[in-house]
């Protein structure tokens, strides 16, 4: 077959999707970001929801998320993001509405709107990006930063008796009887990836069909704030990340 | 006696007065003296007749940013609060401003600071009228004085909110929350369709239906240049509305020797003052601020042509005074009085001031 | 006409509610009117005072210093309001606890023996139609059928088996005047 065959559009099996648009991401190479974004964009539009969705972007790395993905945003404060969705479906409940954070925006400053969202059983989407770190202010320690990882303000490693522990938060939201859905996935191979998005897609049908709040958590790599090239970075995910986040269902109804 | 005319609490009204106007949404959290409006909300359970969504939120923080997505999905939404309560609103107040989406929030005010009490107060004066949280901005700032006013109020506040795509503001006291009065209640209007809030806002975040170009409320522009110029035409729409928007009622300021300035639960209790002044033959007239912000400038400036002097009769400590005294740049003797944290001067407090801080002194 | 009324007792003995119920009675005769409760975080007990101003013309200040009317029912509010009516005004106070009693000559004072006769009626939460009796007797602002009707309006329906007993309370009330 000749170079001109091949990516005729019939014989393509696999492009970018079409809500994921030419922007120049402002993401590091190596980052888990880009990944779960084209996820995202491709769920939507599989689904025929396009027209509908409504994302809720953080403060943090991912804030700009609208800007590479075409559907309707909103940008919320610092933790928000849960109650702005909250009020965004319940004012349009046909709409697709999730939120996409990070782990400071999701479990630090914003615990409280993701636990109440989570318990009155709001019909949104949370898709939490836990990289165990703050990327955007420059690598600090964040509340799912491990036992003795290493950051700008944990620099001799996390130490339980001045720092607390790692916080798994999303085992917390799937004992909460408003949740429907929450599961831990990630992103570092082919496999994984498949996986995440099927994660997704039954996320945004639960949403679609009113069953409750559904929470999807990557595991995902900061290769910039962990130090590390891309390649180790996944490498320390396997390592350290899943022992104390294991990946799968935490609550599948 | 007809229907539509009943007695009812102020906070109590504003909660009717959301259902007739057709919001689409009321977001708060309990805090005394306003918890009524959630309580009657509840009690009416609109989401059975009009559609209205309401919700008890986990903290002001949340319900202010359950206002903000609303306001930014183009719809009628509202919240509540009290002194605290609107401490914490303040942080979602400026990003609804930054991001020019209208809503209605409602402040009925008691004593601080801090904590302090529950009892009636107007000492976030400046917070509503100067932006109050970071940034520079404004909100429409209304002061009702009657149960009637809180009615009408939520509609103006609304309807100004849309005109200018801002942020409208209600600062009412604990007196006018608490007290009851005769109404009469609006038709009930219906909701806005999606259809309206798609042609009348078409900036809003409602899904990209016919696969329009996509909708992004943010408040966040890292280009320094382009920041300046949303500034820029923030602080246009500003001046149309301090243009366009002045309100102030005047009493009795036609032939005065004494001008009382006071708003709200004041300046009720200011026009029995002049009426007890009135029996002792003393002339003193009243300009009420309806708009805190826009200052009602105009108005002041014509009431206190020719008087002696002129009183601020405020539930704070000289705040509302710095705005009469910019308002009449200072081409009149102003004194002020006040009673604090949570206090409520008799009108014979108010007549005795008058007495001794300008009549005494100016003559 | 215009009266300004003030109400004082005890939480719990129906102070606000009497307030209301003759402000509803104001509203029912197209009649401005004002109810300004003294609020706290006290449920039961405490003091409990509201300012009932009904008007034919439009009311200025719903907060008074001197009032046409004071109905006081403890001695603490006797205490406070009865330098607080007008020369001329109407005092109604309630015998029971008072130990120092109201001792103005300028104005017209009434005491009634509200909570003998509610004891008498074996219905201790009739209280205060005992004494929104007397004080209509006294001072005739609004009619007790008007009265029956707002009270029927600020009831809810599950209590409208109540009319009959809040009436009978009513004109007990007034006979005490």
């Amino acid at each position: 077959m000749e170079l001109n065959d091949i990516i005729r559009p019939e014989n393509r099996v696999y492009k970018r999707p079409s809500l994921l648009n030419d922007a120049h991401m402002h993401y590091c190479p190596g980052c888990s970001h880009g990944v779960v974004h084209k996820l995202v964009a491709e769920v939507i539009e599989e689904m025929g929801l396009q027209e509908v969705a409504i994302g809720v972007s953080p403060v943090g790395c991912a804030v700009f998320a609208y800007n590479y993905i075409d559907i309707d945003w909103l940008e919320a404060a610092h933790g928000r993001a849960p109650a702005m969705a909250t009020a965004t479906k319940r004012l349009m409940p046909d709409k697709l509405v999730f939120t996409y954070q990070g782990d400071g925006d999701l479990s630090a400053i914003g615990t409280a709107e993701t636990i109440h969202a989570a318990n009155r059983g709001e019909n949104i989407v949370i898709i939490f990006i836990n990289n165990a770190i703050y990327g955007m202010t420059g690598g600090q320690m964040a509340p799912t930063t491990l036992l003795g990882q290493k950051t700008a303000t944990c620099p001799y490693g996390r130490r339980a008796d001045l720092n607390g522990y790692p916080l798994a938060i999303s085992n917390l939201l799937a004992q909460l009887d408003g949740t429907c859905y929450v599961t831990r996935q990630t992103v570092y191979s082919p496999a994984a990836v498949r996986k995440t998005k099927a994660a997704l897609k039954k996320a945004f049908q639960n949403s679609m069909d009113g069953k409750g709040c559904s929470v999807v958590e990557v595991v995902s790599t900061c290769n910039t704030g962990w130090k590390l090239t891309p390649v180790k970075a996944n490498e320390w995910l396997q390592e350290n990340m899943f022992a104390k986040y294991p990946l799968g269902d935490l609550k599948n109804e | 006696m007809n229907d539509k005319v009943t007695l009812m609490k102020g906070n109590e009204a504003l909660a009717v007065a959301a259902i007739r106007y057709g919001a689409d949404g009321y977001f708060g959290y309990p805090i005394t003296p306003q918890s009524e409006v959630l309580e009657k909300l509840e009690e009416e359970m609109p989401w059975e007749t009009t559609g209205m969504v309401v919700l008890q939120a986990e903290s002001e923080v949340a319900a202010i940013n359950m206002v903000y997505a609303g306001a930014s999905c183009g719809k009628t939404v509202l919240t509540s609060t009290s002194s605290p309560g609107f401490s914490l609103m303040q942080e979602g107040m400026s990003y609804m401003a930054a991001s020019e989406v209208p809503a209605l929030v409602i402040n009925v005010m008691r004593g601080g600071p801090g904590l302090g009490t529950i009892h009636p107060s107007q000492a976030d004066y400046f917070q509503a009228v100067k932006g109050g949280g970071h940034g520079d901005y404004r909100l429409i700032t209304l002061a009702p004085a009657s149960v009637q006013e809180m009615v009408d109020f939520v509609a103006l506040g609304w309807d100004l909110a849309f005109k200018y795509r801002a942020v409208s503001m209600i600062l009412a006291d604990g007196v006018i929350g608490q007290m009851m009065e005769k109404v009469v209640l609006p038709e009930q209007r219906p909701r806005h369709t999606e259809e309206w809030i798609r042609e009348n806002c078409p900036w809003a975040v409602n899904g990209r239906k016919g696969m329009r170009p996509k909708n992004i409320i943010t408040s966040l522009e890292l280009d320094d240049d382009k920041m300046e110029e949303n500034n820029h035409r923030f602080q246009a729409t500003y001046r149309e509305i301090e243009k366009n928007e002045q309100r102030c009622e005047l009493i009795n300021t036609d032939d005065c020797d004494y001008l009382i300035v006071a708003f709200g639960s004041m300046a009720r209790i200011s026009q029995k003052a002049m009426e007890l002044a009135a029996e002792e033959g003393i002339k003193v007239g009243i300009a009420r601020p309806i708009t805190l912000w826009p200052f009602p400038v105009d108005a002041i400036r014509k009431a206190a042509e020719g008087v002696k002097g002129i009183l601020s009769v405020e539930l704070s400590a000289g705040q509302l005074i710095e705005d009469i005294k910019l308002a009449t740049e200072c081409r009149y003797p102003v004194d002020i009085f006040h009673r604090l944290g949570g206090n409520v001067p008799a009108p014979d407090e108010i007549l005795n001031a008058l007495k001794e801080k300008l009549i005494k002194k100016l003559g | 006409m215009k009266e300004e009324i003030v109400i004082a007792g005890f939480g719990g003995q129906g102070v606000l509610s009497m307030g209301k119920i003759l402000a509803y009675s104001g509203l029912m005769e197209d009649k401005e009117v004002t109810w300004m409760p003294s609020y706290g975080p006290e449920q039961r007990g405490g003091t409990a005072n509201v300012t009932v101003i009904v008007s034919d013309e439009r009311i200025s200040s719903p907060i008074l210093n001197m009032y046409d009317t004071a109905v006081v029912l403890n001695q603490q509010s006797l205490d406070k309001f009865e330098k607080m009516v007008k020369p001329g005004g109407v005092l109604i106070y309630d015998s029971y606890g008072i130990k120092t009693a109201p001792a103005r000559s300028d104005i017209n004072v009434y005491r009634i023996d509200a909570m003998e006769a509610t004891f008498e009626l074996n219905n201790s939460k009739a209280y205060n139609m005992v004494v929104l009796g007397a004080l209509l007797k006294i001072d005739p602002m609004v009619t007790i059928d008007n009265v029956l009707a707002g009270l029927k309006k600020t009831l809810p329906e599950r209590h409208w088996h109540l009319l009959p007993m809040n009436e009978a309370a009513l004109r007990r009330g007034m006979e005490l005047a």
